[in-house]
């Protein structure tokens, strides 16, 4: 039995990587989206476009801004001398943000009023906004703390310490590039075997493999194990690029890791090949991958929380594997979780795998017209 | 009996055999229908519940080591914020257990001499923790501790009667978008990245099935020219693609009430641009890859993921990396998400529209040159 | 018309392709002219270089040297007004299946500019013609091989074409089909004046044709009309009488073995013999005992001669394909009884009964469509039957364990194999798949490589093999087990003359050691090399039995002699006739 599973893994890796095309298409797309993509995913804010408007113009108010200018999130674009000229700028995306300083800004802080200072913010991009917003805030914070040591003030009653555990710096690159490889680690398992029944159908070799003493069990083995050969590949090498390239750290244990590796590609293989046998011809096939692959990147929590989502739609990403290894992919990365805590993680996976695993061996005989 | 191949009148019916001919065969193909009508449907559900980037209800666990008045009026503050959904717990070590199993983002710890502390010069320390490994989660909820924190401060100057010493008050104005509500930005961004899949998916796929099924050959030895064969193409879906567009639109406004301040043509304007530029890329791709696997293929490798990531729908452009931003230049969807957004949220701003309308423009002609020039009459 | 008058023109045309690594030269120095107002037949085996030919002369490539006239216009570079002056029907012609047989004709009606107000006019003369007017509103892929040929024509025929080019527009269509097409050819020529070039691999049809260009790996072998072709082999062609005690196969087999033959092929009840230049019959010892009479050479004579010439030393005949087992013990191997298969309330086999013996050669015969395939896919279990008995080697193939299997060899109609992989790469798998190791494993491989003539081949690629190598591959991995039971599903369709008799050398070869082998066919002619045949339309079986009783079934008194293709028509006529009844 092994060795006819055998000739027939082989079989699939040649059909494979024997020719350049599709050998490319396998394996430098995602190398080269993970590069793109590590670098350019990120919640991360840097040189902020920000336009000062200062009616001020005294020392306070040119240290304030100093501050903006000395923080590398923030980029100085232009001073604004009058108020019509604010509307314009915003509008036109010059500037993200607007500083407005009041000509009573230096009294008011001498004199010990609270003296305002107006952020007027594009909220066109609400989750930008929001975190320009708390980089203007913390620059703020200092400022005051600051001002109210030196000028010998009371201070307020309780300071807030914050700490990130894991991620001290929350650098969201450290967040996204794990998701990365759960990300790319599917699209290229699709891609493998989305296609693989469905093109053996419509080349008719499909059913020369259904009259050879290869038993159904076989066939599917020797469908999948390709498909786990190539992502296992491709998931070292996203993580080998993600350890030394990126420099995201690799906290937990690779055998917790890889436990998860294997299950995900499981999971996944299943339901591409129970979409491929599903499928009577190739476009199906591609129809029907993509129709997965699009929900179950955007359920998966890979860009933004499960916990934001309505409570119907945080139950549809139960059946999503991508759900569950994402957690254990941020989890052993970044927080070295232990296995056992994860166990709930991995028997879900491993149910969705054998599910579609068992339809898509099903299917093999009793789908033919 | 034949009319001239190069009069008008035969061109003109050449194209309208072509346009129609393409129109019976969607209307009898219910995959066609599916990509352009179901697919905006179900992705934009899926999309606009899917992803949502605002948090509320974020499980805190509050850890107060010798609880007291003050502690309680504290948590008491904390609990007003609706952000929040507080658990006291009873010390740090359970506190940190729940975080690592993720039932908690974070942890507010009053140590035992909050109470003395507190009316000490130096004031109290408030140790908090966030979980980093979501960075933006964990931002967005140091920056919600913070306004509450602030808050609270108020409450206890207030009560002190005493004047509270900020020395500069923060005023944000959040313009176009006062409540932040990330649905408003990421619906019309969700427009572009599905009009991208539809136009280049439904393009790449006929144009490589004519081929494979032998009909490209057929249509080839007729008196046909190649501008018509790819106007016969172009016409029927984009009109479809449009009949999408406007699904899409009518959702956003009415499902998820997103705002639309600028004006009907100018977005219809823009949307048929950039149907134009997406149909070009899928032409483009099915010429070159002539059959339907590999033209499926790169479809799905050039069109989603790049449009997703790197069109600034999601990640900010500006704090890309300088390489990585000049790479935004080629991708399409960039040009629509800004037009997009800027229409739907902040009016007829004539500058962002008008800038990169011209960006649309170039590079759907530059597609169309590109496409006329590989497309040939022969078989090779 | 015109240069010199002539429809279409080549003068020294090189055309070249490369296919992965290789370059292949698909036309080398051709020079010829089509005469207007006839019917042209453009014969050869597959890779002679046909389809390129055709698709120079429509303007669809560019020829790499030489000049393409085509009715006095350039071929290369005015090829816009060359494709509004001619029609091409190609090898698939591209219908558009999800559009109605009005819909279709409308779209070319556009293309090729027919004004509206003659299209109602053209539409009925098409209809009449083809028989198609109670179909158009009928989906194009929902009619059946023959209509859809008939509808391409058609459509090629809008706007009246002064030069229609037909890429084998008959292969993989029904005898009945066929004689339409080629009556609507005739009837172009003669009421529009219209000049034809028409390429077929069907060798009858060269005589039917005006004049005949014989082409051959790219460059023309001969040129003429096709009564003149044979003449040089008068005195060499004669029809060998079957002794009672041998069989038709028995005798083929022996007399295509021997040198000085060049072709014995079974014609009707005899085998018909062309032997070389310096044969004596009366002295060649191989006719001692038998019964022979001269006939007149016919067109496929001067085919087979003049390819033998050219491949001198090929041939592969003679050798030995199977270890020899016992023949046959009146044991029925396959048994089919009221088999039945429904898709929705259409039945695609209805009550289909039939035997089939151990070493016997059982064909089925039909159309497209006819439930030929239908069938056979449910006798491999590929395909649950709705309804009926089915046994081969004594079990439900559909049912049985997976070691049953091992007893059968399954070629399927499109040489099904993976063409990204070498041969010998296909050869592994397979030999792996049915679960041989080890030496034994080598053997088989080395005697598929060898047997097959496919040593030369080994690392290429499968699929950019040509025609004939892949079918031969197709059959030697169906036959790494040395299966009991081999189904072939037309195994023949597409490939040219030459391989055809190759192939079924091989099969007669197999029969004699034992094999039972059931084999789908639409070549009439191949019928006459089965043991026992089955007719089908329909989904039913219109006759059944050996060759000769299904033919004298068909006896009547215009045809007195009938041919397989006679009595297949005769037997779809009169199914039609009582089904109008």
């Amino acid at each position: 039995m092994w060795r006819r599973i055998f000739a027939l893994v082989k079989k699939e890796l040649l059909t494979l990587l024997q020719d350049k095309r599709s050998r490319f298409v396998v394996i430098g797309p995602p190398l080269l989206q993970l590069l793109v993509f590590g670098y350019a995913a990120s919640f991360d804010l840097n040189h902020v476009s920000v336009a000062v408007y200062n009616e001020d113009g005294g020392v306070a108010s040119r240290q304030l801004i100093a501050r903006f200018e000395g923080s590398p999130n923030f980029r100085l674009v232009r001073n604004v001398q009058s108020h019509a000229e604010i509307a314009p700028l915003i509008d036109n995306r010059e500037a993200l943000l607007l500083l407005h300083i009041g000509p009573q800004f230096g009294r008011d802080l001498t004199v010990g009023t609270p003296a305002p200072l107006q952020v007027i913010i594009d909220g066109r991009d609400s989750n930008t906004a929001l975190i320009a917003l708390n980089y203007v805030r913390t620059i703020v914070t200092d400022f005051n703390r600051a001002w109210t040591r030196d000028h010998n003030l009371q201070g307020p009653p309780a300071n807030l310490q914050i700490r990130a555990w894991f991620n001290p710096n929350l650098e969201s690159r450290w967040f996204i590039i794990p998701g990365i490889v759960g990300l790319l680690t599917l699209v290229v398992t699709m891609v493998v075997t989305s296609l693989s029944v469905a093109r053996e159908r419509e080349q008719g070799t499909f059913d020369q493999l259904l009259v050879t003493p290869l038993r159904p069990t076989e066939i599917l083995i020797g469908k999948a194990l390709p498909g786990v050969i190539i992502g296992l590949f491709e998931a070292t090498l996203i993580i080998t690029v993600a350890v030394f390239w990126f420099d995201v750290p690799l906290r937990g244990h690779l055998l917790t890791l890889y436990t998860g590796v294997l299950l995900f590609l499981l999971s996944a293989i299943g339901a591409g090949l129970m979409i491929s046998s599903l499928a009577v011809t190739q476009q199906q096939g591609l129809l029907g991958a993509f129709l997965f692959l699009v929900p179950a990147i955007i359920l998966s929590g890979f860009a933004t929380p499960i916990a934001n989502m309505p409570a119907v739609v945080q139950k549809i990403t139960l059946i999503d594997p991508l759900r569950y290894f994402m957690v254990i992919l941020r989890g052993v990365f970044l927080e070295g979780t232990p296995f056992h805590l994860l166990i709930d993680q991995f028997w879900p996976m491993a149910a969705i795998g054998i599910c579609t695993l068992a339809i898509a061996g099903w299917l093999f005989r009793h789908r033919m017209y | 009996m034949s009319a001239s191949p190069n009069s008008r009148g035969g061109a003109a019916m050449r194209l309208r055999g072509l346009v129609r001919k393409e129109f019976f065969q969607i209307l009898r193909d219910p995959s066609s229908i599916a990509i352009a009508f179901l697919m905006p449907v179900v992705l934009l559900l899926v999309f606009g519940y899917g992803v949502s980037l605002d948090a509320d209800h974020i499980p805190i666990a509050v850890v107060a080591e010798q609880p007291s008045g003050d502690t309680a009026a504290f948590v008491a503050s904390m609990r007003h914020n609706r952000y929040f959904s507080l658990t006291e717990v009873g010390d740090m070590r359970a506190a940190e257990t729940a975080m690592m199993a993720g039932r908690v983002n974070g942890i507010i710890h009053l140590r035992a001499d909050f109470g003395r502390r507190l009316r000490s010069t130096d004031g109290a320390p408030i140790q908090v923790i966030v979980n980093g490994v979501d960075a933006n989660t964990g931002r967005i909820i140091s920056g919600y501790v913070q306004g509450a924190w602030g808050q609270w401060l108020q409450e206890v100057a207030r009560a002190r009667g005493e004047q509270l010493n900020t020395p500069v008050d923060l005023e944000p104005r959040v313009w176009f978008n006062s409540e932040l509500r990330s649905r408003n930005f990421l619906v019309p961004g969700l427009i572009a990245i599905i009009m991208t899949l539809i136009g280049a998916m439904l393009t790449a796929l006929v144009m490589a099935r004519e081929w494979e099924r032998g009909t490209m050959e057929a249509l080839m030895v007729t008196p046909v020219a190649i501008r018509e064969l790819l106007l016969g193409k172009l016409i029927p879906y984009f009109v479809l693609g449009m009949g999408g567009m406007a699904l899409s639109v009518a959702m956003a406004l009415f499902l998820f009430h997103v705002p639309l301040r600028g004006s009907l043509w100018l977005l219809t304007i823009a949307s048929a641009l950039f149907l134009l530029v997406a149909l070009a890329m899928g032409l483009l791709i099915s010429i070159i890859a002539k059959n339907q696997f590999v033209a499926g293929q790169v479809a799905l490798v050039v069109t989603f993921l790049p449009a997703f990531i790197l069109s600034g729908f999601l990640f900010d452009i500006d704090s890309m990396p300088a390489v990585v931003q000049l790479l935004t230049h080629v991708i399409a969807a960039r040009y629509f998400v800004a037009i997009l957004q800027t229409i739907f949220m902040a009016g007829n701003v004539w500058p962002v529209i008008l800038s990169n309308a011209f960006a649309l423009l170039v590079m759907a002609l530059l597609f169309f040159a590109v496409v006329r020039r590989k497309a040939r009459k022969r078989l090779e | 018309m015109g240069e010199g008058g002539y429809a279409i023109t080549f003068a020294r045309v090189d055309k070249c392709f490369s296919v992965g690594p290789r370059r292949v030269e698909a036309l080398r120095g051709v020079d010829l002219t089509v005469r207007p107002g006839v019917v042209t037949g453009l014969i050869g085996p597959d890779g002679a270089g046909k389809t390129t030919l055709m698709r120079l002369a429509a303007g669809l490539l560019r020829a790499d040297a030489g000049r393409v006239s085509v009715l006095g216009l350039d071929a290369d570079h005015d090829a816009l007004q060359v494709q509004s002056a001619i029609g091409y029907m190609p090898q698939r012609f591209g219908l558009y299946e999800d559009l109605s047989v009005q819909e279709n004709l409308d779209l070319y009606a556009d293309l090729q500019g027919v004004p509206p107000a003659q299209r109602a006019a053209r539409y009925a003369e098409l209809m009449h013609m083809t028989g198609l007017g109670p179909f158009t509103r009928r989906l194009a892929g929902h009619l059946s091989g023959g209509m859809k040929q008939k509808l391409g024509l058609a459509c090629t025929l809008v706007r009246a074409p002064r030069l229609l080019l037909l890429d084998e527009p008959t292969v993989g269509v029904d005898p009945v089909s066929r004689r339409e097409l080629w009556a609507i050819v005739y009837r172009l020529v003669q009421d529009e004046r219209m000049s034809v070039l028409l390429s077929t691999a069907y060798l009858d049809e060269a005589e039917r044709c005006a004049e005949v260009i014989l082409m051959h790996e790219g460059q023309v072998l001969s040129h003429g009309e096709p009564a003149g072709f044979g003449r040089y082999l008068a005195g060499r062609t004669f029809a060998v009488e079957v002794p009672p005690d041998s069989s038709k196969r028995a005798l083929q087999t022996r007399l295509s073995e021997r040198a000085g033959v060049i072709d014995a092929v079974i014609q009707k009840e005899h085998v018909r013999l062309v032997l070389a230049e310096a044969i004596d019959p009366a002295t060649f010892d191989v006719l001692h005992g038998l019964d022979y009479r001269p006939v007149e050479p016919r067109f496929e004579d001067h085919f087979i001669a003049s390819l033998r010439k050219q491949q001198s030393g090929g041939g592969g005949n003679g050798t030995e394909v199977h270890a020899s087992r016992h023949g046959d013990d009146g044991e029925a191997v396959i048994k089919v009884e009221r088999l039945q298969r429904r898709f929705g309330d259409f039945y695609a086999v209805k009550d289909v009964s039939f035997d089939v013996h151990r070493g016997e050669v059982f064909g089925l015969l039909g159309a497209n469509g006819a439930g030929k395939s239908t069938t056979f896919r449910m006798l491999c279990g590929l395909l649950p039957a709705s309804g009926g008995q089915l046994r081969v080697a004594g079990v439900d193939l559909r049912r049985a364990a997976a070691a049953a299997r091992q007893r059968i060899g399954y070629m399927s109609q499109k040489f099904s194999l993976y063409g990204s992989l070498s041969v010998t790469q296909n050869l592994e798998f397979f030999a792996s798949a049915y679960g041989l190791s080890g030496m034994r494993r080598g053997e088989r491989i080395a005697w598929a490589l060898e047997t097959f003539e496919l040593t030369g081949q080994q690392q290429a690629a499968s699929a950019d093999l040509p025609l004939g190598y892949k079918q031969r591959l197709a059959l030697a991995c169906a036959l790494m087990h040395e299966p009991d039971i081999l189904f072939l599903d037309e195994p023949t369709s597409g490939v040219d003359p030459l391989a055809r008799r190759e192939f079924w050398h091989r099969i007669n070869a197999l029969a004699e050691a034992g094999v039972t082998v059931l084999v789908t066919t639409h070549f009439m002619e191949e019928a006459e090399y089965c043991d026992r045949l089955a007719i089908m339309a329909a989904g039913e079986i219109l006759s059944l039995g050996t060759p000769t009783e299904v033919k004298a079934a068909a006896r009547s008194a215009q045809t007195p002699d009938p041919s397989m293709e006679d009595a297949f028509i005769a037997l779809i006529e009169q199914h039609a006739a009582e089904a109008a009844a």
